[in-house]
């Protein structure tokens, strides 16, 4: 008995010994990325391609690059399943390692972002939710920390107007368009933008909420499919309220041709358990599909030196390629802040600089090796979008089609819509507009 | 069932159904934005009971084991799901969806030999909160150990179940009236899975054991029926009841942890149709099928949507206003 004890003490002495005496990530002149990821719970389908894309991107820029301009990148992955307390209490663990502390965050998450945008302001840690979360950040006077490049949920809206406007013969007059939506917070983001819409295009626009999960919408697409007989669908959904609509959609014989998802809508994972009934279903896309882009022939060579960190069978998938490009931003600012500071590690409120004064321009992304993944954006003090597009895509049954070029949303009455909208927020809050002239 | 019972049942549902529907009717004919006809009344009605088999499909796992044993078993929705995951995975491993349900069945009878001996032996005697917990121990390890196996991607479980919109009655309704073949296929499954259920408690030597011990646990072990031995059959028949909605709603939405949430909507089901009763299960199914899809399409648009959730519950608690026990569930008198 007390050799067993004696034994176990001396197994425990052993590993606590291990465990302090391994270096702590983003030590020395290394740039620390904490990553929020979900690749558990309910929508680990949609986390574990994200995850892997920033692994294998950050993976290659230091094998292929040695790191930005001689800074490698460390990270470290925490669980959120997608709650937004996991997800603060990751941030909190996580936003004090490295030299500089947090680089930036990304939340994935519109909740988890909204539950981040104080904390991470207050600590000088640039939040970058590209695609999701607030729309109205996109006011950089009121959300110095916050960004939401390259395009918002209500500049998507408008993207999905104009090319529904443009499918049905340039006018919408008299149509009818549904919303079905997530009924949450993000769900509801459209919601607006497309009543300011249809006011001003004519048509008639009917919301369809659907309670979360989204397992049962049968009600919703009697109601879209056997009533309202709508001339177009839009979706905000996630997880698999995406797959269940598409599936119930195809029940009532609604045409998949006239049913457009959001990005969120838009991934392997969200049409491939509906079967052939997702053949012809169209969505909108934040970045390019496929691995066509130069930078996958390096990817694939890191995959064949043993080095690549992703499920190879992920590779170029929708969500793969998102988190390819959100890195590739990150890196981008991460550069333009070290012309300014110098080439090494940089705190949050230099990258924070960085992403206020990115440029990423055609001839970076060609450099990049990753045309047609993305379009490029400009950003400023003023304005966190950075006046980037969305491209319409077309699942065949077995991959995604881009069918567009990029679009670009009409920013001039969503730069009103933002800044209206982030003034009330600064008057609630109390936040005193910076001046960006 | 007494015949009185039944027969009230009979006149009493096609009269709820049509007060309803004359109710929506004259609502129509105060306001014309509130669109109602007969058969899209009837269509949408027609949705919900079948619905409501799938909702049925879970719930019957639950009355099982709570029959048994009393307890409920907060499991039953990861059962679903790791059944559903199983079953693909061998699929995907080249085995014909027969042989894979065979070899899955085989893997949930294993599954509740294990329960038995690891959790609910040492469990005897103990407070059936106790065993509750217990179960909710099982819900989380069997999430967590079938996306270790197999992995935690959409898995796509088609074994061939049609799914093209049916159009039916098309000379007595203009355009017919919509069904869907999938939802009359779950009918039909679930259907039978219950007439497979009543012949299995009713005319066999276990099943009438089984029957003894839901009475009193007590009475059965004294006239020589092993309890423990009755547990694991109970399980197993949990566990292929299981398998049979994880196939269902798996073929549906795709085998994803979501499916383990689908426990939630068998809760409303148990609560009206009561525990215990496994028509209470099939009736309460329909009931709350048919109510929140008549209530979503006809009420939600009148109080911004997405009501067929709570709308569920409430329809229960209402029940339980009335009769605690549910539909159908013992009455439980106890001595103080």
């Amino acid at each position: 008995m007390r050799f067993k004890t004696l034994g176990l003490a001396a197994l425990g002495a052993t590993l606590l010994a291990s465990a302090v005496a391994t270096p702590p990530v983003g030590a020395a002149e290394e740039q620390f990325v904490p990553l929020l990821v979900y690749r558990t719970g309910p929508y680990a389908p949609n986390g574990i391609p994200l995850a892997d894309g920033f692994d294998d991107y950050m993976q290659l820029v230091n094998l292929r690059d040695g790191g930005v301009n001689g800074v490698k990148l460390a990270w470290e992955e925490c669980e959120t399943q997608y709650n937004n307390d996991r997800g603060v209490e990751c941030y909190e663990r996580l936003k004090g390692m490295g030299s500089t502390g947090a680089s930036l965050v990304n939340p994935y998450s519109t909740g988890i972002t909204y539950a981040l945008i104080e904390r991470a302001t207050a600590d000088k840690v640039p939040v970058l939710s590209m695609g999701y979360g607030r729309a109205d950040a996109s006011d950089g006077r009121v959300f110095p920390y916050v960004f939401t490049m390259p395009i918002t949920y209500w500049a998507g809206a408008d993207v999905m107007m104009q090319y529904a406007k443009k499918e049905t013969g340039g006018s919408l007059k008299g149509k009818k368009i549904a919303l079905v939506y997530h009924d949450s917070a993000y769900g509801k983001e459209p919601i607006a933008t497309l009543e300011r819409l249809a006011k001003e295009e004519g048509f008639e626009f009917s919301k369809f909420p659907v309670a979360h999960p989204g397992l049962e919408q049968k009600a919703t697409w009697l109601q879209i499919g056997r009533q309202l007989r709508p001339d177009w669908v839009f979706m905000w959904g996630w997880g698999v309220m995406n797959s269940t609509a598409i599936k119930e959609a195809a029940a009532v014989g609604f045409p998949m041709e006239k049913f457009v998802g959001i990005w969120w809508s838009a991934s392997e994972a969200d049409v491939v358990p509906a079967g052939d009934s997702a053949k012809g279903y169209k969505s909108l896309n934040i970045t390019g599909v496929g691995t066509s882009a130069p930078i996958f022939r390096d990817i694939q060579k890191m995959h064949a030196d043993g080095k690549g960190l992703a499920d190879k069978a992920n590779i170029g998938t929708v969500l793969y390629n998102r988190a390819l490009v959100n890195s590739f931003y990150f890196t981008e600012a991460l550069r333009t802040a070290q012309a300014k500071f110098g080439k090494k590690a940089m705190t949050g409120e230099q990258i924070q600089w960085g992403f206020e004064n990115l440029d990423v321009s055609q001839a970076k992304i060609d450099a990049a090796g990753m045309t047609g993944l993305l379009s490029p954006v400009k950003l400023s003090c003023m304005d966190h979008e950075g006046g980037g597009s969305a491209v319409v895509q077309q699942w065949n049954g077995s991959e995604w089609n881009a069918i567009t070029d990029f679009i670009a949303p009409r920013r001039d009455a969503l730069r009103q819509q933002y800044e209206a909208s982030a003034a009330q927020y600064a008057a609630e809050k109390g936040i005193t507009l910076r001046d960006c002239k | 069932m007494p015949i009185r019972t039944i027969s009230i049942w009979m006149t009493g549902v096609p009269l709820a159904i049509a007060a309803i529907g004359f109710f929506f009717s004259f609502l129509a004919s105060l306001s014309p934005s509130f669109y109602f006809t007969w058969p899209y009344f009837l269509e949408v009605l027609s949705a919900g009971l079948l619905q409501g088999v799938m909702y049925s499909l879970v719930a019957l796992g639950f009355v099982l084991i709570f029959k048994a044993s009393s307890v409920f078993n907060f499991a039953q929705g990861s059962m679903v799901l790791f059944a559903a995951l199983t079953m693909v995975g061998l699929i995907e491993m080249g085995l014909h969806w027969t042989l894979a349900f065979v070899v899955t069945a085989a893997v949930m009878v294993l599954l509740a030999i294990v329960i038995e001996r690891v959790v609910l032996r040492p469990m005897v005697n103990q407070p059936h909160i106790i065993m509750f917990m217990a179960t909710i121990g099982i819900f989380y390890f069997l999430d967590g150990f079938g996306q270790t196996i197999w992995g935690s991607n959409v898995k796509v479980l088609d074994i061939g179940i049609p799914k093209d919109p049916i159009f039916v009655l098309t000379g007595l309704v203009e355009g017919g009236m919509l069904v869907n073949s999938f939802d009359l296929v779950a009918a039909i499954v679930g259907a039978v899975l219950v007439a497979v259920l009543a012949v299995f408690f009713q005319y066999t030597r276990i099943g009438r054991a089984l029957r003894a011990v839901a009475d009193d646990h007590q009475a059965a072990q004294s006239v020589g029926i092993p309890l423990k031995t009755i547990w694991v059959v109970v399980w197993s028949v949990a566990g292929i009841v299981a398998l049979v909605a994880g196939i269902m709603w798996g073929g549906k939405a795709g085998v994803q942890f979501t499916l383990a949430l689908i426990a939630l909507k068998a809760l409303p089901v148990l609560i009206l149709g009561g525990f215990t009763s496994i028509p209470g299960a099939i009736v309460g199914g329909l009931i709350i099928g048919a109510g929140e899809q008549v209530a979503e399409v006809f009420l939600g648009s009148l109080v911004g949507g997405a009501i067929q959730d709570w709308f569920a519950y409430m329809l229960a608690l209402v029940v339980l206003l009335f009769r605690p026990q549910g539909l159908f569930g013992e009455k439980i008198i106890e001595r103080v």
